[in-house]
């Protein structure tokens, strides 16, 4: 069986790649095209490190087929800070630490940007159910919600 | 294993002549929030997997006839965000709500929730009280499926080979209906129904109930339409007397197994509690249109 051509655009640029039919679309980005951002932890949709954007829904690379991904857009962690200039929620987690190893970051940090731009000014609950399917074994979540208010304020005033 | 193939389709008849030629197992890919999970466990080894998305009317959700014909693949987020079904049918939308995270429900749909056929799938109580009505397309025409009669079994459904279920209509309701579903989770969000409830029931405008539909998930094969349930509303005020009624009739109905996330007492107990909460939610809301 040939492989799989696809057209698609990620983080604004044209890409094509080769997959096979089972190849997730984590798979492709991260072994294919190099985007480790994404993090694969479960594999299964449960733990949200693997979130990307796929025509402006939140979704888990894992559950994805890099065949499906053909003529759509798709946004990943690559495309979130400005060439050095931090995204204010990057900026945020980091005054916070609102990390330990790392591993959960970029899935928490593109659902929170998601969720900032649905609603700018959420509430503390709003922001804990929104990242519900964002899973950090460190157990920071307390310094991660308190970033997310944080950002949502600074983004709000700029 | 032999290789799988992809295929996306760009129309209904495609899609099914692809599925009927196959000679090994075929898989409806749709969000693929299920699909995925069991290829990568190794579940399933499909030959074939047939990515609908790209069929005109799969993603949509138009009115039609005062009620919305919403396109099978259509993800939950966007079920969420109109107005329009939300109003109308309110219990099926936080039924299809509650299924995973946001990111789940970016791609998560009703149909394959349905055709998933989980005992556990939140959104399938919500729809069987709607009295939703699944459009399934196969290769001797199409025809219209109570929304009941799709799920067999754990993991089974009543379509033949070639068949997709194509688009999901919940129909117009009188004024004064409201309906609702709750669920048990031993926490808050992203879990596996232990018991849910879908209650649907009209009154007149004395606030007589004329029709109710009640239907329990995760307490039997498949969810279960409890006809008890709905003769103990029919003809009250939905007082506490028909609430108690209620209860008792979801309780006597359910048949649930003991698992890791509860015991048959504790289900059997529950599918009670639930039913009423609802059926008081789906009051509330009947009174209030």
């Amino acid at each position: 069986m040939a492989k799989h051509h696809v057209t698609t655009t990620i983080n604004g640029d044209p890409y094509e790649f080769l997959c096979e039919a089972e190849e997730t679309l984590l798979d492709v980005l991260r072994d294919g095209l190099q985007l480790t951002g994404s993090k694969e932890g479960c594999a299964s949709g449960d733990c949200g490190a693997c979130s990307v954007m796929l025509d402006g829904r939140l979704v888990c690379a894992c559950l994805v087929l890099g065949a499906e991904v053909e003529g759509r857009e798709v946004e990943t962690i690559e495309s979130m800070a400005d060439g050095e200039q931090l995204h204010p929620l990057q900026q945020k987690f980091l005054e916070h630490a609102a990390l330990q190893c790392g591993i959960c970051t970029p899935g928490f940090l593109v659902a929170a940007k998601a969720l900032l731009e649905k609603n700018p000014d959420p509430t503390e609950t709003e922001v804990r159910y929104w990242l519900a399917g964002n899973l950090c074994r460190c157990t920071g979540y307390d310094k991660i919600i308190r970033a997310v208010m944080d950002a949502a304020v600074d983004m709000r005033g700029s | 294993m032999d290789e799988m193939r992809y295929e996306t389709p760009e129309s209904l008849e495609d899609a099914v002549a692809l599925l009927a030629a196959a000679k090994g197992e075929t898989k409806i890919l749709a969000g693929g929030t299920d699909l995925l999970v069991q290829l990568r466990a190794e579940m399933i080894e499909p030959e074939l997997v047939v990515d609908v998305k790209r069929i005109p009317g799969m993603l949509d959700i138009t009115e039609e006839d005062g009620g919305f014909r919403i396109g099978a693949a259509t993800p939950s987020a966007e079920i969420d965000e109109h107005a329009g079904v939300k109003k109308l049918w309110p219990g099926v939308v936080e039924a299809a709500e509650l299924i995973g995270s946001v990111q789940i429900q970016g791609r998560a749909s009703i149909g394959g929730n349905l055709c998933n056929a989980s005992p556990a799938a939140d959104s399938v109580p919500a729809m069987i009280v709607a009295a939703a009505v699944a459009t399934v397309v196969g290769p001797d025409g199409s025809r219209e499926v109570p929304v009941e009669d799709i799920a067999t079994g754990p993991g089974e459904t009543s379509l033949a080979k070639g068949e997709i279920v194509a688009s999901i209509f919940l129909p117009a309701r009188p004024a004064h209906s409201g309906d609702a579903y709750l669920r048990f989770i031993p926490r808050t969000e992203m879990d596996i129904a232990v018991v849910g409830a879908g209650i649907s029931l009209t009154l007149d405008d004395d606030g007589t109930c004329t029709d109710a539909k009640v239907c329990l998930g995760a307490v039997a094969e498949r969810a279960i339409l409890v006809e008890d349930g709905a003769k103990a509303l029919i003809g009250t005020k939905v007082d506490d007397d028909a609430l108690e009624n209620l209860a008792a009739a979801a309780s006597a109905a359910a048949r649930p197994i003991d698992d890791k996330r509860g015991t048959k007492e504790f289900r059997t107990h529950v599918a009670g509690v639930l039913a009423r909460r609802a059926a008081k939610i789906a009051l509330d809301r009947a009174k209030g249109n």
